[in-house]
């Protein structure tokens, strides 16, 4: 057995040229199911973002701590964008390209619709929380320091409901990824 | 390739599989949390907000989801390559990533603690590049997990 600190370095598999390591030999599929994987990872990651940030700011009525997560919450949009633009691209790449899959199989149209599902579940979660951030830019632009209506949308609103709702329904399509059910 | 692999993968490896698959990536999402809010906290109307948060979170999110994920790996490895069967290089790059990536995080994480009670700049922005260089990691890995480089 290679000893699990094999590294580009020591692993014998990875080529070397002079005294450059070229890159292992990877099929065009296999690009395809790891740059599926890494948009579902900036998906997932962006959700665990968001949650953080909820639970950060839960009833917070203080308009300058919601909006100093501004550019945090950015970043979690472009990982939402890339997650959802990926894994479809992608996985309905491997589906047409793969013998084993079909896109017609059970399990891709319930992923598909799950997709559909959680993106309009999310897209109505960031309306509702861009309304929220709006509002404490204003307040804070304003020089208010409190806002009890601030407050009560950082706590259980639609857009915290919806925002689990869609929690839920990644995690089901991750389930379908993994289980294939009548696959 | 991908398909044949995917096809013949028992059902006894998914739970292990999901596991490892969920902790990762909510890990990715912590650092990549961390990584922004303590790079952009100068920024912010509330540094020490966004410097707690992002301790808490490596703390309270990252940890766990690190130990699930490599409990993942591990049921999952013993399942994949049993007895003295020779790893491949895709298991190499992802304990090489994972096992630097624990010292790398847990030094970002004791300097992001330091950042919360002492409130030095570049505590959090040094903790916020670790957390990026994690993050750079991570994709490398996840290629790895993927591609399956022979």
């Amino acid at each position: 057995m290679m000893p699990r600190e094999a590294t580009w370095a020591t692993d014998p598999k990875l080529k070397r040229r002079g005294n450059s390591v070229t890159f292992p030999r990877v099929d065009l599929n296999d690009w395809i199911l790891a740059l599926h994987l890494i948009s579902a990872f900036a998906l997932i990651g962006a959700l665990t973002i968001f949650s953080v940030m909820i639970a950060a700011l839960w009833h917070t009525d203080d308009p300058s701590a919601v909006t100093s997560f501004m550019r945090v919450g950015l970043a979690g949009n472009a990982l939402v964008a890339i997650g959802l633009g990926g894994t479809i691209v992608f996985g309905v790449w491997l589906a047409i390209a793969l013998d084993a899959y079909h896109v017609w199989d059970g399990w891709v149209i319930a992923a598909l619709v799950l997709w559909l599902l959680g993106g309009l579940l999310g897209q109505q979660t960031g309306e509702g929380y861009r309304k929220t951030a709006d509002m404490a830019a204003q307040l804070s632009s304003s020089g208010a320091a409190r806002s009890p209506e601030l407050a009560a949308a950082m706590g259980a609103s639609r857009a915290f409901w919806l925002h689990w709702a869609t929690v839920a329904i990644v995690v089901l399509i991750v389930v379908d990824m993994i289980w294939k059910p009548g696959a | 390739m991908i398909g044949l692999l995917a096809s013949i993968r028992p059902d006894s490896w998914n739970f292990p599989l999901f596991l490892h698959v969920t902790g990762a990536a909510v890990f990715f999402g912590v650092v990549t949390l961390a990584a922004v809010a303590q790079l952009t906290a100068a920024r912010a109307p509330e540094p020490e907000v966004l410097r707690r948060v992002a301790f808490r979170a490596l703390l309270i999110v990252g940890l766990p989801a690190y130990i699930v994920f490599r409990i993942g790996a591990e049921w999952l490895y013993s399942k994949e390559f049993p007895g003295d069967v020779e790893d491949p290089s895709w298991i190499g790059i992802g304990y090489l990533v994972a096992d630097v990536g624990a010292l790398v995080f847990l030094i970002a994480l004791i300097l992001s603690g330091i950042a919360v009670r002492k409130p030095k700049g570049w505590l959090s922005k040094s903790s916020g590049v670790l957390s990026a260089v994690i993050l750079v990691g991570l994709v490398v890995a996840v290629w790895a997990m993927g591609a399956k480089p022979n």
